[in-house]
Formats: C-alpha cells, sequence, structure tokens
C-alpha cells in the first residue's frame, strides 16, 4: 500500500521550482542559513576522531534493524505494553489520523499540544484534528512560526529556515495574538522571549500533548525526542496525556544502540555537541509525566520503500538534515519547490518511493548528483546512488513516454544555468563535507567521492566518464538529448 | 486483517534476507590523562551555563552564593541538608508536605536545585535520571533557574560511557546541555526558550 498525506507533490518538480527562484530574498535566507549551519557542523564533527567509525556503525545498526524488523517491532511493542503504553499500527496516514483523532476525542479536549515532528508533518495530522474540531498548537518556534504565517514547512528541521528575523518580527506583530509589540524587535532573544510568553499558558493547563520519536527502543520499548528549546520536555512532561506518532522504521535495537545516534544526530543537525534537550521516557512512570500513554506506530509507504532493494537505505534516515544544508539545489529553490515535508537530497529519494508516483516521479531529478549529500549523511545513505535508481526505473517504467525526464531535466539545467552561483554552491558544498575525508584520510582509509553514473549508463546509451563535472556533463547531456 | 498484522506481514515479505553485523569500532573508552573535568567546564561554559568548581565543604556557600538574590528554591526529596546550609532563602521540598503543582513552581523567583546521575564531559551534558536528588521531570523544567551539583567522579568522557553507567535505563531521562536554546531563527543559536534560562552548574572535586 502506497504512503499518502503531506509527501504527494502537487506540482512537477521543475514546474515548483521556476516559482521559488523567482523569490530573490527566500534565496538569500536560504543561503544565509544553510551556510551558517554547514559551517558550524563542520567545526563539531571535526573535533569527533571516530566521526566515521560512529557513522559506519549507525549505517549497519539501521540495516540490521531492516532485516529484523517484524521481530523488533514485536518486541517493542511487548516491552513497551508492558511498561503502561498503549500501541496502534497504522497502514497510511487517514488510519493514523483516525486513531489519534478518535484518541484526543476520548480524552475530551478541543486543543492538544504538539512537539515537532515529522511523521506528525507527513500524516498530515493537524488538519486532519482541525476537521474534528481540535485544534492542534505547534510549540517548537520554527513550526509556531509557520503555523501563524498559515505557511507550510520547508526544512525537515527548521521548517521556517525561508524566514529572516525581519520576517518572522512582521509575522508575529501581525499574527500572535496579544504580543507586546513595544519588546517585539528583530532580535531572535525578543522573538524567542515572545514566543515563551506566548505558549507558556498553553503547556501549563494542556491536557493532551502530541509528539513524534527520534527512536523506538525495542530492548525497552523506549521512546527519545531530540530537541532544543524545551517546548518538547513541556510536552512530554506536564499534559495527562501524551500521543507519541512513530513510523515504523525508527526501531533501534537496543538502549545502547542511543550512544551512535545520541553522537550522530546533533552534531549532523545543528552542528552543536548536543543539542539542549533529549528526553527518553518509557511506558508509564507513576507521579512523573503523562498518566496514559499511546504510541502509534505507523506504516504510510515504509514496507514499500523497503521492498526495494537500493531504494530501502533511505529507511536509516534520522531526520537530521545534514543533505538538505549541502545541497546546492536545495539552497536555490528552498524546500516549498519539492511540494512534500520532506524536502532536499532525501526528499527526492523517500517522497517518491512513500507514494509510488504522480508528481513525486519528477523528484529524482532534482539533483546535480554532486555527492555532497552522501558525505554529509551521518548513516551513509548514498543518496545519489537511490538516485539514480530511481531514475533509472522511472525512465524504464515510462520508456514509450520519455517526455516527463526530458522537461525535468531541461528545467533543472536552468536552475542551474548561472554558472558562476553555481560553481559557487558546489564549491562550498564539497567544503561542507570536507572535514569527512579528512578524518576519513588520517585512519587511512581511501574513499573516493562515489560518482554512480555506471548505474546511469545501464539504461543508457552514452557512457559518462567520471572525472566530468557536473556541467561538462551537462552540457554533453544537453547536445545528446535535444529532441 | 488487523493494521498490525497486515503491516508485519508486508515487512516480512519486503525485508532484506540475513543477518547484519554491526561493526563498533567507534571510542568506548579514553585515555585516562584526559582532564575530564576541564573538559566539561569548557564546554557548558560555551553553552553560556555559569560555572562554579569548589570542594566538597565548599557546596553550601557556594549554593548560597549562586542563589543570592533567590526568595524561594525547590528540591526534590532526596537532595542533601548540607547543601542548603547555607541559603537564607525558604526551601520547599517536593512531596513534604505534598507534591509540588506546576503552579508552585512557575511561581516567579523560584529555582531549582538538584543532583544529577552522570555528567558527559565531550558534550557538555548532565543526565538526570528521577534519582532522589533530581526528582520528577518536571522540577528541572518548570523554573526559570536551575541549579545543578555535580561530582567529579560523576564525569565521564563520552555518551558511550554516560549511557552504560545509568542504573536503570527505563526511569524518565533528560539530558540537559546548557540552557533551553533555539536554533531556528537564521539557524543560530539564541538562549531562553522555553525551558530553564538560566542554567548554574557547580563542580565539586572530590
Ligand atoms: S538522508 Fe542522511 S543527511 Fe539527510 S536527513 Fe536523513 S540522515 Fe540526515
Amino acid at each position: 500500500m502506497s504512503g499518502t498525506g503531506n509527501i504527494v507533490a502537487r506540482l512537477p518538480f521543475p514546474t515548483a521550482a521556476r516559482n521559488e527562484l523567482a523569490d530573490a530574498q527566500l534565496r538569500a535566507n536560504l543561503r544565509r542559513a544553510t551556510h551558517t549551519i554547514r559551517d558550524k557542523r563542520q567545526r563539531v564533527v571535526a573535533e569527533v576522531s571516530d566521526w566515521e567509525a560512529l557513522r559506519v556503525a549507525g549505517a549497519a545498526i539501521k540495516d540490521d534493524v531492516l532485516a529484523r524488523l517484524p521481530e523488533l517491532l514485536e518486541q517493542f511493542e511487548a516491552a513497551a505494553t508492558a511498561a503502561g503504553a498503549t500501541v496502534h499500527w497504522a497502514r497510511d496516514s487517514a488510519e493514523a489520523c483516525a486513531v489519534v483523532t478518535e484518541l484526543v476525542r476520548a480524552t475530551g479536549s478541543t486543543e492538544v499540544v504538539k512537539v515537532k515532528s515529522m511523521a506528525t508533518q507527513e500524516i498530515g495530522l493537524n488538519e486532519a484534528l482541525a476537521r474534528a474540531g481540535i485544534a492542534a498548537v505547534e510549540t517548537d518556534l520554527a513550526e509556531l512560526i509557520v503555523q501563524l504565517a498559515d505557511d507550510t514547512p520547508s526544512h525537515i528541521l527548521v521548517p521556517a529556515i525561508h524566514y529572516n528575523r525581519g520576517q518572522i518580527r512582521d509575522i508575529f506583530a501581525r499574527r500572535m495574538p496579544g504580543v507586546d509589540l513595544a519588546a517585539l524587535t528583530d532580535e531572535p532573544a525578543a522573538l524567542a522571549e515572545a514566543a515563551r510568553r506566548h505558549l507558556r499558558a498553553k503547556f501549563l493547563s494542556a491536557k493532551v500533548a502530541i509528539s513524534g520519536a527520534n527512536f523506538a527502543v525495542a530492548e525497552t520499548g523506549t521512546l527519545a525526542v531530540v530537541e532544543s528549546e524545551g517546548n518538547g520536555r513541556m510536552c512530554l512532561t506536564l499534559p495527562e496525556t501524551l500521543i507519541s506518532v512513530v513510523g515504523i522504521e525508527k526501531i533501534v535495537p537496543t538502549f545502547r544502540d542511543l550512544e551512535v545516534f545520541l553522537q550522530l544526530l546533533p552534531r549532523s543537525s545543528t552542528g552543536e555537541r548536543m543539542n539542549p534537550y533529549t528526553s527518553l521516557w518509557t511506558g508509564v512512570t507513576p507521579g512523573d509525566g503523562p498518566r496514559t500513554v499511546h504510541i502509534v506506530l505507523v506504516d504510510n509507504g515504509r514496507t514499500d520503500t523497503l521492498a526495494d532493494s537500493v531504494g530501502r537505505q533511505a529507511l536509516r534516515c534520522i531526520r537530521c538534515s545534514a543533505c538538505l544544508n549541502v545541497c546546492p539545489v536545495y539552497e536555490r529553490v528552498g524546500g516549498h519547490a519539492y511540494g512534500s515535508v520532506y524536502p532536499g537530497p532525501i526528499g527526492a529519494i523517500l517522497s517518491p518511493q512513500l507514494t509510488g508516483a504522480g508528481a513525486n516521479r519528477t523528484l529524482p531529478y532534482a539533483s546535480t548528483l554532486c555527492g555532497a549529500c552522501f558525505d554529509a549523511c551521518p548513516v551513509r545513505i548514498n543518496i545519489p546512488e537511490v538516485l539514480v535508481h530511481l531514475r533509472q526505473s522511472g525512465v524504464d517504467a515510462e520508456r514509450r513516454r520519455p517526455s516527463a525526464e526530458r522537461t525535468a531535466m531541461r528545467a533543472m539545467s536552468w536552475v542551474m544555468r548561472d554558472r558562476r552561483r553555481y560553481a559557487a554552491a558546489l564549491r562550498a558544498a564539497r567544503r561542507g563535507s570536507a572535514p569527512l575525508r579528512l578524518a576519513a584520510g588520517r585512519r587511512g582509509v581511501v574513499r573516493r567521492l562515489p560518482w554512480p553514473l555506471s548505474a546511469w549508463t545501464a539504461s543508457r546509451d552514452a557512457p559518462l566518464p567520471p572525472q566530468r563535472t557536473f556541467r561538462e556533463w551537462w552540457a554533453a547531456r544537453e547536445r545528446d538529448n535535444t529532441p | 486483517m488487523s493494521a498490525r498484522d497486515e503491516i508485519l506481514g508486508r515487512i516480512r515479505a519486503a525485508r532484506p534476507e540475513g543477518r547484519v553485523a554491526v561493526p563498533r569500532e567507534y571510542r568506548t573508552v579514553h585515555a585516562a590523562d584526559t582532564d575530564l573535568v576541564g573538559l566539561l567546564v569548557d564546554r557548558l561554559v560555551d553553552y553560556r551555563a555559569t560555572v562554579r568548581r569548589c570542594g566538597t565543604d565548599e557546596v553550601a556557600a557556594t549554593v548560597a552564593e549562586l542563589l543570592a538574590g533567590v526568595p524561594r528554591l525547590a528540591v526534590p526529596p532526596g537532595v542533601p541538608e548540607e547543601w542548603l546550609a547555607a541559603y537564607s532563602g525558604t526551601v520547599v521540598r517536593d512531596g513534604t508536605p505534598r507534591p509540588l503543582t506546576v503552579a508552585d513552581l512557575d511561581a516567579p523567583g523560584l529555582a531549582v536545585l538538584t543532583g544529577c546521575a552522570v555528567a558527559v564531559a565531550q558534550t557538555g551534558t548532565l543526565l538526570l535520571d528521577a534519582g532522589p536528588d533530581q526528582g520528577r521531570r518536571l522540577l528541572s523544567l518548570v523554573p526559570d533557574h536551575h541549579l545543578c551539583v555535580v561530582h567529579t567522579g560523576q564525569v565521564v568522557a563520552g555518551v558511550p560511557q554516560a549511557l552504560a553507567r545509568l542504573a536503570d535505563p527505563t526511569r524518565p531521562l533528560t539530558l540537559v546541555s546548557g540552557p533551553s536554546a533555539t536554533s531556528d531563527i537564521e539557524l543560530n543559536r539564541v538562549e531562553g526558550v522555553h525551558g530553564p534560562r538560566r542554567l548554574d552548574v557547580i563542580v565539586v572535586d572530590r
């Protein structure tokens, strides 16, 4: 069964990208933010001498999970249930939304507080709750900005990355009820203070919270939420009822495995040695935190993805967003062009696999195959390899109608046409991954940037020499393929 | 068929064959000569926590110094009396006579004093595991000022050593690395959102 929800693009990537490219302010904001985070990530990754060994372990743990997933899910369910949680299962987004809506209804609450969660965005939970008359209040600062602006997220970690501080101030001034305009400047500290005041009463009175989970430990039934602001802790600790929506691939086998991911994730995502707060809880603890704990395990296209021997590595993803931050295409078009809550390189391989077809079929072309995403990925997902694989299966499936591909390719050339800007973006992307190469070099492992074009040529006539730059390759393709 | 059975059946049909070996060549031990306490202090200061180092006989004085001007202090059941000996404000102890409420803890001018289970030098992280001197999770969450006492014997080098030290991983766990912060505005870290905006750490040599 294919996945559904906010992962199905309405417009093909090239069309959407053209719209976004017209927005110069958006490009400037994205450029500034992604370059800030690249530099930070590079610094904190470089200080970990065993980074490469952690990546290898992280990838292997996740592959092990995929090979043993039924047993591990059953083990997780048994452990969480024994600890006092109730575990539910949902085949797709509609079923997941129905389960959660029913659980909230049963409490009698008409308002819930939410911790930022990709799974709930994916299944369109807020919209479903609204249809049932339940208001979902996003409590993560960036989610709050997006919600107040009546916009959609454009980045998996910082959904409001497309806004700068001045724009955020304006959104708060216009849309935040009761905001203190005199105190509201565009200083980040003043904006954070406004969010604190706005949400405090809601945290202290909320009866129901909804979260996702970064990790679910099969051995113990433990869930983990990694966050910064303390809004997560508020939601996970104060309400009486906690409902966590968790993709089935979030499992890790043992508590010990967290020692790998709690090192990989913060440095890869916000570029910090550790994020300010991580919460771990196992079922219900009498006297401490929610008295009723529900866990909804969601498939929504994950089992389809698992069936593809090349594509399944996308299920290792820990949603750190490093691949977005180093991607020259993402930097130029932003998250909205991908039409899914999963944008950027991971979105280009995950959304089409979760959903099957439609406009998502153009997403595997939303890349230059420069390889920066693979170098940045903490669980070593070979994104270029999967992109080529998906393009190939797309081309094979549509051999009679190659026009979709050609249209996509032509639009990508338009996206990347400005040589100067593209070259700069690519250089920056390569710089962003440099510490990894250095780390590998120190350990005496010679690892070349993967260039999976041999796979590409399998369904093509023209061989593609691996030493060519993207632009050279691109120019040649344009000549060969002009209709 | 139930959703559960259908999903499990689909996974069984789709999953790869064979077992995967997990190589764990990353570091789980560190050189004994590393100055772990110095590293921890450096990391905490980097997160803009206030840090004091003192001897075992100076804890009470250091607590009082950091709480100058703070009229009320919440403490979990197991915080030792001797930490509080020099503090002149009012101490409210969770559970005596009754559990503290959210409203109690949200009162202006209230700070909280806890211990911790273990601290990670490399990342500047304090792990709270709901032990007697740490208490329920809301104690270290709702007040705007958290003061945490760490003994040097609780400091380990990295995350693997810290998780291995936990007595029971199924207790509610909170990892704290600096005061509440956000990276959501232009991807820069700004201190102070919903969790405690002031984090003070007393590192006790022993
Ligand atoms: S694919 Fe890798 S780099 Fe991208 S978000 Fe997932 S884990 Fe992070």
